[in-house]
């Protein structure tokens, strides 16, 4: 059987549960998307959106088994007559894990790869390969290794290949949560362009709104497998706004708080809107803020830093005379290669909590893996007050045991939030609570001076954010140094105080956070460009539009 | 061992010409006996290595199978009993029965083990000189499947290597002692299925499981192309004329005898030649 040519994807009534899953991953989806259409799917972990990808891919249920109910097609063709291998022709998919996407030895023969798969001839599929490496910015890739690629490469390459054949839909889970904030720009406007100029349709699941909803036609949020929300940019704010806070936007949660309607779609949007109205805020809207403290730990204290100052306050409490970490001079070159590191220079105070930024390939998590003496620098040195741990990219890595309970004293588990989990088996627990294993395995034992996290975010929604950015708080809090690297402006915002910002491997900037993360094109929250640098985060903008004329947020 | 692009005559030949060479290589060296045309494939292996940029790998590789072919090297005098000259009578053994070692039996397992020196090294010059997706775009058209499977089989290795690589230094920064091996060892294991499984995925929305088989495609053959296709030839050309005209006198048993005379060095000198003038032209190599 297949549907007709004028819907892309068509959900009805889809029910579809994992084998031995307690309750359905998907439950009772009715879901249209339309040729042409970019639809964003929103929902915090576990909602569903991942499980309602792979069913429009056809994975579900022909690769994972389960149980299936409803109806699903996708460019016309029913899943329950036609595979993922004959959906491939007309739906592009791409998953969360880059390393596991690529499966042929160079980029070359990975985009030709899903074209050959479908029978075309040599002309042809070079002439693919050459329009998907061009259209997502990977030409000088082409002859490379997949496996001398970094994350972002890859992710990257992935996507070229789910997109070579042009398919009619794209499907697309969480592909920028590998990228830094310009690879990630680069590869929304991508999206926009191939949906803009080709027409092909767009699914995308994304945790961080703020990078995708200006480009959005819709967006379904899902919770427990439902479709709670189905609407367009705007309407599903508003939504969120009353029944799912934790989804809204930086922009829109800074609205909120603000007490304005209705909430921005973009920073265009907000900017407009604060430049147009400089209306009067309610005092209700300012109750719901966080309280002081709660927010950036880069903002003046006492509220002071106005609208064109930063706090410059920070890092003074907590500054031992000892640093519990100093990199002087530190150089990393590798032999026969290029150098990562170049005279890096930083000091760490305990219980100091410094964020570590930048492109792709610029050095941060080599800079990680020295500090946690993985590796020696080729020149200069490295200090170390007390242990460095390090959590690095891939939470199961920390985990080799057959069961959790294996892992940690019951204590630490319990403080961990993974007490009744002893029983499973790591590999079997959720993303989130698969890091926060991994957080205390290496907080296990001796205190550390300094703790070390690598992309801790990745794939994180907010409330998981909020949990972790509490924990890392208590720990600078006793004491411990907290050394960051992340591509998540909002997340370091959050819990820095300093921010380092790598580029071609020497730090370009080393300020507080404040001043890093408000003025600049990409690394800055989405706060801040709204209202042009003067706060980080949604709750000291809203306090910030409670005492100010909102005017001067115009550029 | 894997694929390592160069700027590189090897490299830049077409993956089955590029694979021909190579085995046509190994083949030679399988075919000859004697110690001064062994050694000298092996030093042609090295030296080809060293023209396609990939030496320091492929002598690792060398190294690495030292303890392999030192098993030969030991384990032919033990259970061949032909030679007159023996060094060593180790007395009756059960099964094997009297073990007399002797200095042909010696002489040859070492000639054994530099055989399979060379035929590794041939091998491991493949591995990272002729492209795996290039080679299995050539043979995909006669087993399409089968020699995907291989292809990913060979990219699995580097693969579950990082993973083994990322979770030893994740236990390292660890406090405390750190991990058993084995328990490092069993956590790759049980993530290769993991990692199985996720790849199979991949390969289902790439098309893989409806996938066509290939339309002829033409490539204009390169000088490069050109060149190793003659080079295998003729190195098989040489092979065969000197096993025909006995230009190798060589016996192991009951005497060992290896003469040195003129045709023998000709044959040396010519394979030699024949196998590495290809490198020696380094236009139109690519990236």
């Amino acid at each position: 059987m297949t549907d007709g040519p004028g819907r892309s994807v068509v959900f009805e009534r889809v029910t579809y549960s994992y084998p031995d899953a307690a309750r359905p991953a998907l439950d009772g989806v009715d879901l249209e998307v339309a040729p042409g259409e970019f639809v964003v799917l929103a929902g915090g972990s576990g909602s569903g959106k991942s499980t309602l990808l792979r069913a429009a891919a056809g994975l579900v249920p022909h690769f994972h088994g389960g149980t299936f109910a409803g109806r699903l097609a996708v460019g016309g063709l029913d899943t329950h007559e036609h595979g993922p291998a004959a959906l491939a022709a007309v739906a592009g998919s791409l998953f969360q894990d880059p390393e596991t996407q690529v499966v042929m030895g160079t980029v070359r023969a990975e985009l030709a790869f899903p074209l050959e798969n479908r029978g075309l001839g040599a002309a042809a599929v070079a002439r693919g390969v050459e329009e998907a490496a061009l259209a997502l910015g990977i030409a000088h890739l082409l002859d490379r290794s997949t496996h001398a690629l970094s994350g972002g490469e890859l992710q990257r390459v992935a996507l070229g290949a789910a997109l070579a054949g042009r398919p009619r839909v794209a499907l697309l889970d969480e592909p920028t949560a590998q990228l830094d904030p310009v690879a990630g720009d680069e590869l929304l406007g991508v999206l926009r362009r191939l949906n803009e100029e080709w027409g092909t349709a767009v699914v995308l699941a994304e945790h961080r709104l703020e990078r995708c909803l200006s480009a959005a036609d819709r967006v379904v949020a899902l919770d427990a497998g439902r479709v709670a929300c189905d609407a367009d940019p705007r309407g599903f704010l508003d939504w969120a706004r009353e029944h799912a806070p934790q989804l809204q936007t930086p922009g829109a949660r800074l609205f909120a708080l603000a007490g304005r309607s209705p909430a921005p779609v973009s920073v265009k949007d907000a900017r407009r809107a604060l430049a147009a109205a400089p209306a009067p805020v309610r005092d209700d809207a300012l109750a719901e803020g966080s309280p002081a403290g709660a927010s950036s730990p880069g903002r003046s204290d006492d509220g002071a830093a106005g609208w064109g100052g930063v706090a410059r306050r920070v890092g003074r409490r907590r500054r031992g005379p000892e640093p519990v970490l100093a990199l002087k001079g530190a150089w990393l070159e590798r032999p026969g290669g290029a150098a990562v590191l170049r005279g890096v220079d930083l000091v760490l105070a305990p219980g100091e909590q410094v964020a570590l930024m930048g492109r792709n390939g610029a050095g941060k998590s080599t800079l990680l893996r020295l500090a946690a003496a993985l590796e020696a620098p080729t020149r200069g040195s490295v200090r170390r007050g007390g242990r460095v741990a390090l959590l690095a990219q891939h939470p199961g890595d920390y985990a080799l045991h057959e069961r959790v309970a294996d892992e940690l004293p019951p204590a630490e588990l319990a403080a961990a939030g993974l007490d009744g989990l002893g029983a499973r088996h790591p590999r079997d627990l959720s993303g989130g609570e698969r890091q926060r294993l991994a957080l205390g395995i290496v907080l296990h034992g001796e205190r550390p001076a300094v703790l070390c996290l690598d992309e801790p975010t990745r794939g994180m929604d907010r409330g998981h954010k909020d949990a972790l950015a509490a924990r890392l708080g208590a720990l600078a809090a006793g004491g411990t140094a907290v050394l960051l690297a992340t591509h998540d402006a909002e997340f370091a915002a959050a819990v820095a105080e300093r921010t380092v910002l790598l580029g071609d491997g020497r730090p370009v900037a080393d300020a507080p956070t404040a001043e890093v993360l408000a003025g600049g094109w990409y690394f800055a929250t989405q706060t801040a460009r709204i209202l042009g640098g003067a706060a980080l985060l949604p709750e000291d903008g809203a306090a910030l539009l409670a005492r100010e004329p909102v005017a001067g947020a115009a550029p | 061992m894997i694929h390592l692009p160069r700027a590189s005559p090897l490299h830049a030949a077409r993956a089955a010409v590029g694979s021909a060479w190579c085995v046509v290589l190994a083949g030679v060296a399988l075919a000859f006996e004697h110690p001064l045309v062994i050694t000298g494939l092996l030093l042609v292996v090295i030296a080809a290595a060293a023209g396609a940029g990939v030496a320091r790998p492929v002598l690792r590789a060398l190294a690495f199978s030292l303890p392999f072919v030192l098993v030969i090297a030991l384990i032919n005098p033990l259970v061949v009993r032909d030679g007159l000259t023996v060094i060593a009578r180790l007395g009756t053994v059960p099964v094997l029965g009297a073990l007399d070692v002797t200095a042909e039996a010696t002489a040859y397992g070492g000639i054994l083990a530099l055989r399979a020196l060379v035929v590794i090294g041939c091998f491991a010059l493949h591995s990272a000189a002729v492209d795996p997706d290039d080679l299995l775009r050539a043979f995909r058209r006669l087993s399409f499947r089968s020699a995907l499977t291989a292809a990913l089989a060979t990219r699995m290795v580097p693969v579950l290597a990082r993973d083994a690589r990322r979770l030893r230094d994740a236990q390292r920064a660890l406090a405390g002692p750190p991990a058993p091996r084995h328990a490092v060892v069993r956590a790759v294991a049980v993530g290769a299925l993991d990692r199985a499984v996720d790849v199979a995925a991949t390969l289902e929305v790439r098309g893989y499981g409806a996938a066509r088989r290939p339309p002829r495609g033409r490539r204009p053959w390169s000088r490069h192309d050109l060149a190793f296709a003659v080079s295998a030839a003729g190195l098989a050309a040489l092979a065969v004329t000197a096993w025909l005209a006995d230009w190798e006198a060589f016996a192991a048993y009951p005497h060992f005898t290896a003469p040195v005379d003129g045709a023998l060095l000709g044959l040396l000198a010519g394979l030699a030649l024949v196998a590495l003038v290809p490198y020696a032209d380094r236009r139109g190599m690519g990236a």
